[in-house]
């Protein structure tokens, strides 16, 4: 028997555009990144991804994400907590405000906060005033990022969370355990996986970050430099090679998140079965 | 442990809306095992959410609950020491029987907590006493409904409670485990003796389980009695209706029989419309009326499974089809057939005055 919409015709367009689309859009791109990188050999490549700003470039774009993602993974689950455990008046509100950062462009994110946080700005005037500085310091990237990153774990727990509800919780507080202990025993480990998702995206976010990034960041060679800035920086000086090494550096990362995530995918799928 | 409870109410969303569950006064002895019955939305579930301390009482009115002399109105489930069983079981989906069970050992305070030679010991035995020893090391996904609401109950009993609290603990499983896990569960209370108090919809599992049954509607409680004086002598109407098959008959009272269309019966009731009840098993059927009684009906659906036969009867005096049970004694001497015209013959019939209270039941026999 045959299912609707399955004629031999039909399937074999589907499939043959859909292949096509990906090899044109994605692969070939990804392709043309590492062809171009090592366009004039491994050693012009390791001496471009060796040079003393690219390193300060990767140094700064760690740094940032590593300080990121443990901010990012205690606010998300507060709120996926507080958002899914709890009823009080102005919780849909708090659910749509959550995606705000991901509703607004990242370039006016980081422009609200050159405003707010700039030396002319209504809280850098003060702070200012204090000698502190986070405009176009890494205070400032960190920021950004943060602001730009922080929906991703709460999006992934709070439909899940939504989904077990609270049945396991309560059992195990009729058993006398504290919350802290519930918190350990019963919701982490339900929630492990979501949250370990929640944290691959984020970290490919906070290591790609560009627009927020370049408004307060003031591209300081060796200083301020992410690595997605550098790479620009690059490309605008006619180096190209210089560009597509650390785009291929980027693009490692990527597939290393992305193969991580399918990981994740497989093992989620297995224990199910 | 007895649980006293007075003047416990609850609102779910803003104070003003109407009560989930109005004021209640409810007062269970130690070691009793106590039915909530009802239709869903009857405030059964919260109440005992209420008793275990997952839900929040009212303040105003300022109820209290007693367990034993202890007042735990403001004590946290925590420390209630009440065992819980939910419906769906809530087991610990990533830990194995034996840890599911062993869980409110190992959660205990350090001073308490027994070393883990006494809980394995501990956990053992209860597996044993669910019969579920040889599945300690399996995961709950891999047990069916039935063996995971026996690990649930091993699980509760660990801590010891006095109080064993249950939501409708056997709602979610097939007739004949349901059965087996009632049965079961009355000889661990006759046996451990706590206090129980169990939810459920389901009247027969109500009456066959309990010492006594609350029967709530509406946030209400509408009557708290044994099992059998229950079923004999209901409150009201809607307790009357809620435990088994009612046959409803309307019609006007005059010169002392209550007529409808050209069905008759003879009663010794006041002039003027009256509705009657009757059960299914207070008819019996005859192939002609007799002197007090003429009620001519058409059989429409013949059952003879079980111990009785169900009969289903219709005629065009008569808004919805009566059901009558009879024997199968009966059911052989008449041979009774689909479309078969037959009379009913009603040894017993109910009646509620309109608000509900009292009730007359006057023999025909």
């Amino acid at each position: 028997m045959q299912r609707i919409g399955d004629a031999p015709a039909v399937r074999r367009g589907l499939i043959g555009a859909a292949v096509a689309l990906s090899a044109l859009f994605l692969l070939l791109p990804l392709v043309a990144i590492f062809a171009q990188a090592f366009a004039q050999g491994v050693g012009v490549f390791w001496a471009n991804v060796s040079d003393h700003y690219t390193l300060a470039a990767i140094g700064l774009t760690l740094f940032i994400t590593v300080l990121t993602i443990p901010v990012c993974l205690v606010f998300g689950v507060a709120l996926a907590w507080l958002v899914t455990r709890f009823s009080f008046p102005g919780r849909r509100l708090l659910q749509t405000l959550i995606d705000i950062p991901f509703a607004v462009s990242p370039v006016v994110a980081g422009l609200i906060y050159l405003l707010l946080y700039g030396r002319n700005g209504w809280i850098g005037g003060w702070l200012d005033a204090q000698d502190i500085q986070l405009m176009f310091a890494w205070p400032g990237i960190l920021m950004v990022t943060i602001f730009v990153t922080c929906p991703f774990v709460a999006r992934e727990l709070i439909p899940l969370m939504q989904a077990q509800g609270s049945r396991e919780e309560e059992a195990a507080v009729t058993l006398g355990a504290s919350g802290g202990t519930i918190f350990r025993r019963v919701t982490l480990p339900n929630i492990r996986w979501a949250l370990l998702y929640g944290v691959i995206l984020t970290n490919a976010r906070a290591v790609g970050e560009f627009g927020a990034v370049s408004v307060v960041s003031g591209a300081i060679r060796g200083q301020t430099n992410t690595l997605p800035l550098h790479l620009e920086q690059l490309y605008q000086d006619y180096n190209t090679v210089g560009a597509f090494a650390s785009a291929a550096l980027l693009a490692l990362i990527a597939l290393f998140t992305l193969a991580a995530k399918a990981g994740l995918e497989w093992r989620a799928a297995r224990r199910e079965a | 442990m007895g649980i006293r409870l007075s003047q416990i109410a609850k609102t779910y969303g803003r104070p003003g809306t109407p009560r989930a569950l109005e004021p209640i006064d409810l007062e269970i002895a130690s070691g009793e095992l106590v039915g909530l019955l009802g239709p869903s939305g009857s405030g059964k579930t919260t109440l005992l959410r209420i008793i275990a301390g997952l839900e929040q009482a009212d303040r105003d009115p300022a109820g209290t609950i007693h367990f034993g002399s202890r007042d735990v109105t403001e004590v946290h489930v925590r420390d209630r020491r009440i065992g819980f069983v939910f419906q769906h079981y809530a087991l610990f989906k990533h830990m194995t029987v034996f840890d599911n069970v062993a869980f409110g050992l190992t959660v205990q305070p350090r001073g308490q907590r027994p070393s883990s030679g006494e809980i394995r010991a501990r956990v053992h035995q209860l597996l044993e006493m669910v019969q579920l020893e040889r599945f300690a090391q399996r995961y709950p996904a891999e047990l069916s409904g039935g063996q995971q609401q026996r690990v649930s109950l091993a699980r509760a009993l660990a801590l010891r409670p006095e109080v064993l609290l249950l939501d409708e603990p056997f709602g979610a499983l097939d007739a004949k485990v349901r059965q087996d896990l009632r049965r079961w569960l009355r000889h661990l209370h006759d046996e451990l003796n706590f206090t129980s108090v169990f939810v459920t919809h389901d009247q027969e599992e109500a009456l066959e389980l309990s010492d006594r049954v609350v029967v709530m509607s509406d946030g209400r409680i509408e009557q708290i009695d044994a099992p059998a004086a229950l079923y004999r002598a209901p409150a009201n109407r809607f307790v009357f209706e809620f435990l088994g098959d009612v046959n409803r008959l309307e019609g006007e009272v005059r010169d002392g029989a209550l007529t409808c269309g050209e069905a008759r019966l003879a009663v010794d009731l006041p002039e003027g419309p009256q509705e009657l009840l009757l059960r299914p098993h207070e008819l019996s059927l005859e192939a002609a009326p007799s002197a007090a009684a003429h009620l001519p009906m058409t059989v429409t659906a013949v059952v003879p499974v079980g111990a009785e036969v169900r009969v289903e009867l219709a005629a065009d005096w008569l808004a919805e089809p009566w059901l009558a049970t009879i024997g199968h004694g009966d059911f052989e001497r008449l041979d009774v057939r689909r479309g078969q015209r037959l009379y009913a013959l009603p040894q017993r019939w109910h009646r509620f005055a309109a608000e509900g209270r009292p009730a007359t039941q006057p023999s025909l026999a």
